[in-house]
């Protein structure tokens, strides 16, 4: 199998071409502004790189942080009304009460509550009302409105309201996107209503972002399925990746941790991804990033997604150094970012970078090293030792006990360090600047199941026993080769007060594509 | 709004700045349950936001005869993050026992300063424009009505009152004992969708200044801002809640296993850890009913209620709820002594360990054993 993993960050765009588990071409190309002209240059030169022609590729990953910066930069998204069911309750908090309010006006603070809404033991809160939504539906439409969210309380459990009150504004709104929260998210009303009204505002952007990776491979002769990642390393189709444009928060992260284990072949270690403005650390666990166990906020917003437990720390390739009158140096969090080949003084410009102390001090080999001869022997020492102080506090931070661990570092900034950080040795695999794309070209497919279970009817084991087989038999019917597939998230939680001890099992199976 | 408000004699105004330590505080003296802090914050949050001011006095700002009124949601935790309140069901419950009694209540207090009841006393007095106390009843969580040190040492039974988000209000007219209090309150509560305001009969301010647990509210307030200034500090953030809490780190482990299960209408169940750092090759196991109830270390108990048992993230020093554990997760458990009130026979017989069904468990306070 040929497949083409592809990784847009904020700084490069990195494209490897892998021949089953071989990589047989990487490139790292600068992010453009407009994203595509990067995707297909870098798509371009692998193609070239490896002399394999378009229409042998099998398959395309595409990791992109195009959603997580849109809403991190407030760019790009739609005005989006917000509809929540569940009054008299809930009352006390509207939709995005808890947003910062920049990211709330950019979508226009468009928020609604209705009647509607579940108890936990699954008696209505109140009717749903038809001309209510009706009537919001006009108010939606005279004011210009084409994305939706649709929350209703207790919908994990019992979506028809979601999907009855869908309906009711499809009448009068027959092309709107609508976003129902149940699709997307479990108990926890704030958060999982949080991601629907995100996935809403992108639906304008994400049919734009596929569409244009579709124009954009088959410019490039490639015809074949092309497949987004997902925050938990697992694969979307286009037209699924269209609707759910929030999954792919935080896949980046993810990716690079999955490059990392693949290529260096080690499963327990601290990842450390370099990239130009910032760097990324997290532990791996049986290969997979550990996840976070805490509520992430995406852009300021709270969301119950799982994502991988990374810790950003304002440091990279492309960091500024400058002399502190308290600290001798400063490194970053400024950063030129995908500039650096222009602004770097190695490459004729005039800003200062980790990268140009780096060169000045023999341990890479880019750009122009006479432009950064001049540099003081004392700044470059202070700097490198600054550079590694602050990524033995981040990998401090991630590390599960003293027992020493390998530190994989990968990402284009990974000349920053040498053999070791603080006294954990340094593993750089083969190709490790690009291990966010190979992380995306051996990413997995998955299964899930989401049921409810009467435990005193079946007991607990036999129960999970009976999700287990229908999350693999999901993770087939969705691709998955059935010798590679395994469980990887189990989660019961009991429904309360209900007889029996009614209990919500929910579990995902990971396995790898057969194509 | 009313005006009621007494003056304030060496209390504080609460600013906005301080509801997130104050979340904080509250979450980790809920001891893993009590429910997230969160909803409430955002609920004082927006009261505020509108005008609305919240005044924290101490015990002795009132004059004896004043009567106090204790208020909170009543409910199960994983409700409370699903079905948010309408935002006046204490309000009404209020305002029933105030109508029943032909006298308005002077101040409010929190029966728990731990987890989700340490904000609604607090909403709800901004709401009738009177102060709340710097004291509760528990200092810190438990899970049903009648282990308070009010009820513990004789507020009486009734009236109480109980209201929901649809309008529904229930007075408990004559109830026999606080066992009875809880049983009528705790069904209708389920009822009502497992989530609703409760106020408790109407206390004299002199009770509640031999009765109550004093500062708790400022005390909250002071854990979560070393929480945060720690964090900022990049100082270890455990280490510092242990300091400043006269706690002690008794555990660090990763969770190996969860179990859960609702039973009576309480989430009962027990998290196994497998020891880390200082622990390696120790496990350890905690009892669950709503909060941690029992520590063992390697089968020994190491800590039981009343005293608090702290779950906390180990990187982060976030405190960890009942409902937030899961496989994988790193924790600190860190043990606080009850305070001296819950100590007692009296208070032993009502939430020492026999209480919460472990009569095999004498209780050894905290730094005794």
């Amino acid at each position: 199998m040929i497949r083409i993993g592809v990784d847009v960050g904020g700084t490069n765009t990195d494209a490897v071409i892998m021949n089953g588990t071989d990589v047989v071409a990487a490139v790292k190309a600068p992010t453009t502004e407009d994203v595509m002209t990067g995707v297909i240059d870098a798509l371009k030169q692998a193609l070239d790189q490896s002399s394999v022609g378009g229409d042998a590729i099998d398959v395309v990953m595409i990791g992109t942080t195009h959603f997580t910066n849109a809403v991190v930069q407030r760019r790009g998204l739609s005005p989006t009304a917000a509809l929540r069911l569940g009054l008299p309750a809930t009352a006390a908090l509207p939709p995005m009460v808890d947003w910062p309010v920049d990211l709330r006006d950019a979508i226009g603070n468009h928020t609604y509550l209705a009647h509607g809404g579940h108890e936990f033991d699954g008696r209505k809160i109140s009717e749903l009302d038809h001309d209510e939504l009706r009537g919001i539906a006009e108010d939606i439409r005279a004011k210009g409105l084409s994305s939706i969210a649709i929350s209703s309380v207790f919908s994990p459990v019992n979506t028809e309201f979601e999907a009855e009150a869908e309906a009711v504004l499809r009448s009068i709104l027959p092309d709107a996107h609508i976003t129902r929260s149940c699709d997307i998210g479990r108990i926890g009303l704030l958060e999982r209503e949080n991601a629907a009204i995100m996935n809403a505002c992108l639906r304008d952007l994400s049919y734009r972002v596929v569409s244009a990776f579709q124009q954009g491979l088959k410019s490039c002769g490639i015809t074949c399925p092309f497949f987004l990642t997902q925050n938990d390393g697992t694969l979307m189709d286009a037209e699924y990746a269209e609707r759910f444009p929030v999954l792919t928060f935080a896949s980046g992260p993810t990716n690079s941790m999955r490059g990392a284990a693949f290529l260096s072949g080690v499963e327990e270690a601290i990842v450390v991804d370099i990239g130009g403005t910032t760097s990324d650390v997290g532990a791996l666990h049986k290969g997979f990033p550990r996840p976070a166990s805490v509520a992430v906020e995406v852009g300021g917003v709270r969301t119950n997604f799982r994502m991988p437990d990374v810790f950003s720390i304002g440091l990279g390739g492309g960091s500024l150094v400058q002399p502190d009158p308290y600290d001798g140096v400063s490194v970053g969090p400024q950063s030129v970012g995908y500039r650096l080949t222009k602004d770097g003084l190695c490459f004729g410009g005039t800003t200062m970078t980790t990268t140009d102390i780096i060169v000045a001090a023999g341990k890479a080999d880019i750009g122009d090293r006479s432009k950064v001869a001049h540099l003081d022997g004392g700044l470059i020492e202070a700097t490198r030792a600054k550079i590694l102080e602050k990524l033995d506090l981040a990998v401090e931070r991630s590390r599960l006990s003293p027992a020493p661990l390998p530190v994989i570092v990968v990402g284009g900034g990974s000349i920053l360090v040498d053999d070791r950080i603080g006294d954990l040795d340094v593993v750089k695999p083969q190709h490790y600047a690009v291990a966010n794309a190979v992380g995306a070209a051996i990413a997995q497919v998955s299964g899930e199941t989401d049921r409810i279970y009467t435990l005193a009817d079946t007991g607990r084991a036999e129960a999970l026993d009976d999700a287990k087989r229908r999350a693999l038999d999901a993770a087939v019917a969705a691709g998955a080769r059935p010798d590679s597939i395994e469980v990887v998230d189990v989660e019961d939680v009991p429904l309360a007060y209900l007889p029996g001890n009614a209990t919500r099992i929910r579990i995902k199976a990971v396995g790898e594509l057969n194509v | 709004m009313s005006d009621r408000r007494p003056p304030m004699a060496g209390g504080f105004r609460l600013t906005e700045a301080d509801l997130p330590p104050l979340a904080i505080g509250a979450a980790l003296l809920g001891t893993g349950g009590g429910g997230n802090p969160y909803i409430g914050m955002l609920r004082t949050r927006e009261l505020m936001r509108r005008g609305a001011t919240v005044d924290v006095v101490p015990l002795d700002a009132l004059d004896d005869d004043a009567l106090v009124c204790s208020v909170g949601g009543i409910g199960a935790p994983v409700v409370g993050v699903e079905k948010i309140e309408e935002g006046e069901e204490c309000l009404r419950a209020l305002r029933a026992l105030e109508e029943t009694a032909g006298r308005d209540a002077a101040a409010l207090i929190a029966a728990e300063i731990g987890g989700a009841n340490s904000m609604e006393p607090m909403l709800t007095a901004a709401q009738a424009g009177i102060p709340v106390l710097d004291a509760d009843g528990m200092g810190r969580a438990f899970p049903e009505v009648q282990m308070t040190t009010f009820f513990i040492y004789g507020c009486p039974s009734a009236p109480a009152a109980i209201a929901d988000d649809k309008g529904n209000c229930v007075v408990f007219k004559d109830v026999v004992d606080m066992y009875w209090l809880e049983r009528f309150a705790r069904t209708i509560a389920v009822d009502m969708g497992a989530g609703a305001g409760f106020a408790t009969p109407l206390m004299r301010a002199d009770f509640l200044k031999r009765y109550a647990i004093p500062d708790t509210v400022s005390y909250a307030l002071r854990l979560g801002r070393v929480v945060l200034d720690a964090r900022t500090a990049r100082r270890d953030v455990i280490a510092s809640v242990a300091e400043a809490s006269a706690g002690k780190v008794v555990f660090a482990g990763k969770v190996t296993d969860v179990r859960r299960e609702l039973k009576g209408g309480f989430a009962v169940g027990e998290a196994n850890l497998a020891g880390l750092s200082d622990w390696s090759g120790e496990v350890a196991r905690i009892a669950i009913q709503n909060e941690n109830l029992v520590l063992w270390r390697d089968g020994e108990v190491a800590v039981s209620v009343p005293d608090l048992i702290v779950n906390l993230e180990l990187d982060s020093g976030e405190p960890i709820t009942t409902e937030m554990l899961r496989y994988g997760q790193r924790l600190a458990v860190l043990a606080l002594p009850a305070p001296d009130l819950l100590k007692t026979p009296e208070a032993l017989a009502v939430v020492g360990p026999r209480a919460f069904g472990y009569p095999e468990i004498t209780y050894r306070p905290l730094g005794t054993a």
